[in-house]
């Protein structure tokens, strides 16, 4: 890609230290154990895994709400220290899953879109902050009758619309959407999804799609990382990496989300067991303990993502040209 | 005759601002040993027609219908205690969120000996050595220890599990199994419909699937009702709905699935499922249908023929005549 990426990050870490009781040593629980990302603009980077993953930690780390424990986060060429990331902040914005909780119930329309302004840009006038808001409302396909509504007068696609409008009104350049469609209902779930494209091709924005839905990665992504136990597995464009996955988790997850087609009776790979505790994960290859291909090798050294644009962690890939 | 049938069943809740209906002359029926997947939107009504039948629902809602029966039993005139005999033995339901459907004060061997002790009568031996056999069959690993653990002490899927094992504990001829799998993760996803679509195949009992999720019900159910503001809209074999639907909501809900999309953007559904003051006259979906013409504003649509997937339109898609025009 010819294009100088808006954000990148370096083997961007968070550990949390988790109390094993009061005189002993702190657990180490690595949320996030060496990401490496970069986010170009008009383009999506979508983050898929499951819970537990350490994916909206990444979010977490994107936005500056937390500290890296270690590695780099550049934005716009520059790095990312906590002393800037007041100022840093304005371009960097989330909307997150929830929209009945991401909202301020005693808040009208009008006033939880101007509030960024007030706290970021108190130079604006009132005039001024209000002709923003009503702009962004109706860019998002709500009408301007909506500015005096308050949140619960809305079905939960428009507050989507309403979160994603808030995130707007600084005018980012990376929005962080942290599992945006999951909790609506599908025939709204499409069209907030062709809002957020819309809205990609007009304002150029960088994505970072957080999701664990791949059939919903899979319309809206560019570049994929699949994330287990806080590690990259595998990472690729969206092409290679649903045609040709080569992580054995990567094609354990394509193969168990199912498909809305009955005629397909395609072959499953079953996992088994459950994810580890974080808090222990396996020596070796994490997903060592769940795979089916796992040898000596996986059980005692750790694989690393190469270099080439799509990648495995994995000794033994899958669907690998080389 | 079938296991399960219910014709005209309707519920209304009163609130504060009057009487809602939230399921609206649903008839279903469900057979021995056959997976039926009712779909449709959040507020469809598919939980609440479900609950209605376990006599679950609280006092504001008003139960109506012309039949109401399971295996022999009148669900609508059955006594409390008669009733109390046949729920959680006969027929068993799986509710959404393992967590909170779970006592987190007893463990979860006390809660599914519980079933067993009441309904069948067994001794504390063989309680025991039956929920440890259940737990083996719902893929639990080290039941032993699994049965003195509590509900916070276990993961999403392990919960899942319990509530399956309660659930079938009493080898129900009817499990409703409600959003099974809303709260879990991808590959669990697939471990849970699996065991229940295998308990399906070695206990011959019915089980229906409510569910919103397109790709479930195209991997599992043999027969898909489709739900929308409370009506049965739709109702066919899974193959032929997802090839040729006949009601226009069911063609649009399967043509905004993200799989099937062809372009950037997706085909979608204009306006919203209508709430308890904006429900039409004619046809409830009329005023999202692009299809729709003044008849289907001003009159309900009754349900077609059985060769139309009983839907309820007046202008069918993928008729022969359509087709061809």
């Amino acid at each position: 890609m010819s294009a100088t990426p808006v954000m990148t990050a370096e083997a961007l870490q968070r550990h949390y230290e988790v109390s094993g009781g009061l005189l002993r040593k702190p657990n180490i629980l690595k949320a996030v154990g060496g990401v490496d990302f970069a986010l170009y603009p008009g383009k999506t980077l979508a983050v898929v895994g499951e819970s537990g993953c350490g994916k909206s930690t990444l979010a977490r780390l994107v936005t500056m709400i937390e500290e890296p424990t270690s590695g780099s986060l550049t934005l716009d060429g520059k790095p990312v220290l906590p002393s800037d990331w007041a100022s840093l902040r304005k371009s960097v914005q989330i909307v997150f899953q929830d929209p009945y909780g991401s909202l301020n119930p005693r808040q009208r329309i009008g006033q939880i879109l101007q509030e960024p302004l007030i706290i970021n840009r108190p130079e604006i006038s009132k005039q001024d902050r209000e002709a923003k808001a009503r702009e962004i409302l109706s860019l998002v396909g709500l009408r301007p009758e909506h500015y005096d509504r308050y949140p619960h007068m809305f079905s939960g696609g428009q507050r989507q619309r309403v979160a994603i409008a808030r995130a707007l009104m600084l005018d980012p350049k990376v929005l962080v959407l942290d599992e945006p469609v999951s909790a609506l209902d599908l025939s709204i779930q499409s069209s907030v999804l062709n809002l957020l494209v819309d809205l990609q091709e007009r304002m150029q924005l960088a994505y970072l799609f957080i999701s664990h839905d791949l059939s919903v990665v899979r319309h809206v992504a560019d570049e994929v990382i699949v994330m287990y136990l806080g590690r990259a597995v595998e990472k690729g464009s969206k092409e290679d990496l649903f045609e040709a996955p080569q992580h054995p988790y990567t094609n354990a997850l394509l193969s168990a989300t199912p498909q809305a087609d009955p005629a397909n009776k395609k072959r499953q790979i079953k996992l088994k067991g459950e994810l580890p505790s974080p808090l222990a994960v396996p020596e070796g290859c994490p997903f060592a303990p769940r795979c089916w291909k796992t040898q000596d090798k996986c059980r005692t050294h750790r694989p690393e993502l190469g270099i080439t644009p799509h990648t495995a962690a994995c000794f033994f890939p899958e669907n690998s040209d080389g | 005759m079938s296991l399960l049938r219910i014709r005209n069943l309707s519920v209304d809740f009163a609130t504060a601002s009057g009487k809602f209906r939230a399921v609206d002359g649903v008839d279903q029926d469900v057979n021995t040993g056959e997976i039926l997947a009712i779909v449709g939107e959040s507020g469809s009504g598919k939980s609440v027609s479900m609950l209605a039948m376990m006599g679950l629902l609280p006092w504001t809602a008003t139960v109506t219908a012309d039949e109401m029966s399971f295996d022999g039993h009148d669900l609508l005139t059955i006594g409390k205690r008669e009733r109390r005999r046949v729920v959680g033995k006969d027929l068993a339901m799986i509710f959404q969120e393992p967590m909170s459907s779970l006592n987190p004060c007893f463990t979860v061997g006390w809660q599914i000996k519980e079933t067993l002790r009441v309904h069948l009568g067994l001794s504390r031996k063989a309680c025991h050595a039956r929920a440890v056999e259940l737990f083996e069959q719902v893929g639990i690993p080290d039941p032993e220890r699994r049965l003195s653990a509590f509900p916070h002490q276990m993961s999403g899927g392990m919960n899942q599990r319990v509530m399956i094992a309660m659930a079938i504990a009493c080898k129900p001829k009817l499990l409703i199994a409600d959003e099974p799998t809303t709260a879990l993760d991808v590959t669990i996803q697939a471990q849970i419909l699996d065991l229940l679509t295998s308990l399906r195949d070695d206990n011959g009992m019915g089980l229906v699937l409510i569910t919103h999720d397109m790709g479930v019900v195209a991997e599992t159910a043999e027969r898909v009702s489709v739900q929308y503001a409370g009506q049965k809209i739709e109702e066919q074999p899974v193959l032929p709905l997802f090839q040729s639907p006949h009601h226009p909501y069911t063609a649009a809900l399967l043509d905004a699935l993200p799989e099937r999309a062809t372009e950037k953007h997706l085909p979608t559904i204009p306006g919203m499922v209508p709430g308890q003051f904006d429900r039409p006259a004619g046809c409830l979906f009329s005023p999202r249908c692009k299809y729709a013409n003044s008849k289907c504003k001003a009159e309900q649509p009754a349900p077609q023929g059985p060769e139309l997937g009983h839907a309820r339109c007046f202008y069918p898609l993928n008729t022969d005549e359509r087709i061809a025009s």
